[in-house]
């Protein structure tokens, strides 16, 4: 099954064009990495899923539906997001972050304690950080409690905003090994944005490449990096394996 | 809005107001010795008569009785004939008693008792060993003597029968400044002036002995003492106040003021003394002996009355606005220039502009303190849910919180600090402007400092003062205590240093 799809989707930012008529589709439970880089676009387009960006032209389907940007509340609660930098609320503890759409939302008291225990698990999070602030905690901590907090309400969905960015590589080494724990264990449907291959190349079942607002390749990774469709693939190839050596 | 606001602060009001007694005879005075003497003596007299009164004194002039009085908010005051009929009715000339009666009756449907038997005119007084230095004797001397130093209370500055007419009629080259009427004479017994205006009947002529100039052109008219009262009152008691009629002569006048002023007995004791020596009431009875601490606290508890009702108000108004139009500056702009143009008026003048539209007493000076405590709130409403990291309102947003969820949940609990600092602020505000408050008869902790000013008595005024500081620390604690409760320690605003 198709969970989302994008039909001939472009769009703008004051005159600028930044998405140049894309279609494409995430299957059901794979995880999904667009990689560019900065300033590709790759950004406005997964924020197309939960509407914090509405396509100027074309539009998105979740599990074959139109999303309705007007009612998109109900959907953005099946949708787990986590951005860089975590995005946690300062004055909130741990638990309460984690915690706050599923008490919105009526859920009784053992049951978010049950989930939240098994979350921090998966993330490797010691119990004892649920009553710590989040300024308490380092930099990877603190994705971790934002990748719990998406994970609540077990969505269908998750979205990934370049998390792992600002973290240091054994951090983010870890993190993306508890993320595949993760999904073995509660397969969904993972949608990432990143600028960092050796992140897509260990994450990803498949891969988009976007350059400029314009998509050049999607495939699977081995073979994107195997046969690039075109010199712009091969360069941002070349680029970042690059880096692996410097 | 309008309408729930007004039946909100009616609510209040009748709660701050219960226990008031509106069948007392409410009478009013003006803030300076004698009109507080006039009026302590009026309502011991219809006290004794078995009237309840309710004092309205610390009247901040004769701007703000008359219009008490013509808007029913007061029943009498003591004012003198010459303020009538130049002040108020601006005739220009020195009516006689029953044209004055007849002409305020006509105009305002007000009346006048009979006068209590001494004029307190104004005159310019100087101190006597300048006037024998300069051959100094009547008004008119003045003019050959430019250099000479004078202040003059501001209603004196203004008034038809003060300077300005004053200075033409007699051709008179000074520019005087002007100065709190209570301050005058030391600042000429210490020769920071000359040449001062003054009550005949003050008690310091005497006590400084200063030498008055003679008023050789006849400008001033006549200032008889009278009862200035509305005509609805029962004729009972217009007759009772008739009982004065001529009981009061100059040198009288002089040495109960001067008793006040230089022996230091309460206006209670005097105007008590008064009555029972010249046998309008019995034995001299126990009045005014209420312990310092109980009229303090009782004072205190005005005080807190008139800046918590204001300040609540100005919460339940501020805080939802700023929340409605934070998002959008095209209101928010204008608003908070709007609530910051309201912050410059000085207090008593926004005090003065109340009093046209809500009369006197508690209700104006609680819609003026409600007017000072809205830009401190609203700004800093505003400017708190405006700052909040916008990674955090998307991420709110992305999540699926719906916009009132993220305001609940997320935008208003990371303004809470800014916002108490506002709310924390504008208590602070309101303790102080609520001082000036007495000016305009809403009680509090003014009425020691209105007194104290126009006695030049400052242990008076450190009576109100103090308090008014220590209400302002303890508010500080209070708050801190609050926020203490309520924020998470690494988010309270940290004073600098």
């Amino acid at each position: 099954m198709t969970a989302v799809c994008y039909h001939n989707i472009s769009h703008s930012y004051d005159n600028i064009r930044v998405l140049e008529n894309i279609s494409f589709e995430v299957n059901e439970n794979e995880i999904f990495v667009i990689i560019g880089r900065s300033g590709s676009g790759k950004s406005t387009l997964l924020q197309m899923i939960n509407g914090l960006v509405v396509p100027a032209v074309g539009h998105v389907e979740i599990f074959e539906k139109k999303i309705d940007y007007t009612n998109i509340n109900k959907l953005r609660c099946n949708i787990g997001y986590s951005v860089q930098g975590a995005g946690l609320f300062p004055h909130m503890t741990v638990w309460e972050n984690i915690s706050l759409l599923a008490r919105i939302e009526g859920f009784a008291r053992d049951a978010i304690d049950r989930r939240i225990e098994i979350l921090i698990r998966f993330v490797d999070l010691d119990p004892a950080y649920l009553a710590k602030y989040p300024h308490q905690l380092s930099g990877g901590e603190q994705q971790r409690v934002g990748i719990c907090r998406a994970m609540m309400l077990n969505p269908k969905i998750f979205l990934l905003d370049e998390p792992f960015a600002a973290l240091d590589p054994s951090t983010k080494s870890e993190i993306h090994h508890e993320l595949l724990a993760l999904q073995k264990e509660e397969p969904r449907t993972i949608v990432m944005v990143t600028h960092d291959l050796r992140e897509a190349v260990k994450l990803a079942d498949r891969l988009l490449v976007l350059d400029n607002g314009v998509l050049q390749q999607i495939d699977r990774v081995e073979n994107i990096l195997k046969n690039p469709a075109n010199g712009l693939v091969a360069d941002f190839v070349k680029e970042q394996t690059g880096e692996e050596h410097a | 809005m309008h309408k729930f606001l007004s039946t909100f602060i009616s609510i209040l009001l009748t709660i701050s107001l219960a226990g008031a007694d509106t069948l007392s005879v409410r009478i009013g005075a003006k803030n300076f010795n004698e009109g507080y003497l006039l009026g302590e003596i009026l309502s011991q007299l219809l006290e004794h008569h078995g009237y309840p009164v309710l004092r309205q004194f610390n009247l901040g002039g004769t701007l703000v009785c008359f219009e008490a009085l013509n808007n029913g908010e007061i029943d009498l005051y003591p004012e003198y004939t010459g303020t009538i009929s130049e002040q108020i009715l601006e005739s220009g000339e020195n009516l006689s008693l029953n044209r004055i009666d007849r002409a305020v009756k006509e105009k305002f449907n007000l009346g006048i008792s009979a006068p209590f038997g001494f004029n307190n005119t104004y005159a310019l007084a100087v101190r006597r060993r300048m006037a024998e230095e300069h051959h100094l004797r009547r008004i008119s001397d003045l003019g050959d003597l430019p250099a000479l130093r004078m202040a003059f209370s501001y209603e004196f500055l203004e008034r038809r029968d003060g300077w300005r007419n004053l200075s033409t009629s007699y051709g008179l080259p000074q520019e005087p400044v002007g100065i709190e009427h209570g301050l005058s004479y030391q600042a000429l017994i210490e020769g920071q002036v000359d040449v001062i205006d003054i009550y005949s009947t003050d008690g310091e002529i005497s006590r400084y002995d200063l030498y008055i100039l003679e008023d050789d052109r006849r400008f001033f008219p006549d200032y008889q003492a009278v009862a200035f009262f509305r005509t609805g009152l029962p004729p009972a008691v217009i007759r009772i106040v008739n009982l004065l009629s001529g009981r009061l002569d100059e040198t009288r006048m002089q040495q109960l003021n001067a008793q006040v002023v230089f022996e230091g007995k309460s206006y209670a004791a005097v105007a008590g003394t008064f009555l029972s020596e010249t046998g309008l009431t019995g034995e001299a009875e126990g009045i005014g002996n209420s312990t310092l601490w109980s009229e303090i606290s009782r004072k205190t508890l005005e005080h807190l009355k008139l800046t918590f009702i204001a300040l609540l108000i100005a919460m339940l108004v501020a805080i939802p606005v700023g929340v409605a139009v934070y998002n959008t500056p095209v209101i928010a702009r204008p608003l908070l220039y709007l609530s910051g143009l309201l912050q410059t008026i000085p207090s008593i003048a926004l005090l003065a502009l109340m009093i046209p539209i809500f009369g006197i007493g508690v209700l104006p000076a609680v819609i003026a303190l409600f007017l000072y405590a809205l830009l401190p709130l609203l700004r800093n409403t505003v400017v708190a849910l405006f700052g909040i990291d916008p990674l955090l309102k998307k991420v709110a947003t992305g999540i699926g919180l719906t916009r009132w969820q993220r305001l609940r949940h997320v935008e208003l609990p990371l303004a809470m600090p800014t916002i108490m600092a506002g709310i924390r602020t504008a208590a602070v505000i309101n303790v102080g402007t609520a001082t000036l408050a007495a000016f305009i008869g809403a009680g509090g902790l003014g009425e020691f400092i209105v007194t104290g000013l126009s006695l030049n008595n400052t242990g008076m005024i450190l009576k109100g003062a103090i308090p008014a500081a220590l209400l302002a620390f303890v508010i500080e604690l209070i708050f801190e205590l609050v926020e203490k409760m309520i924020i998470p320690q690494h988010l309270r605003q940290k004073i600098a240093g």
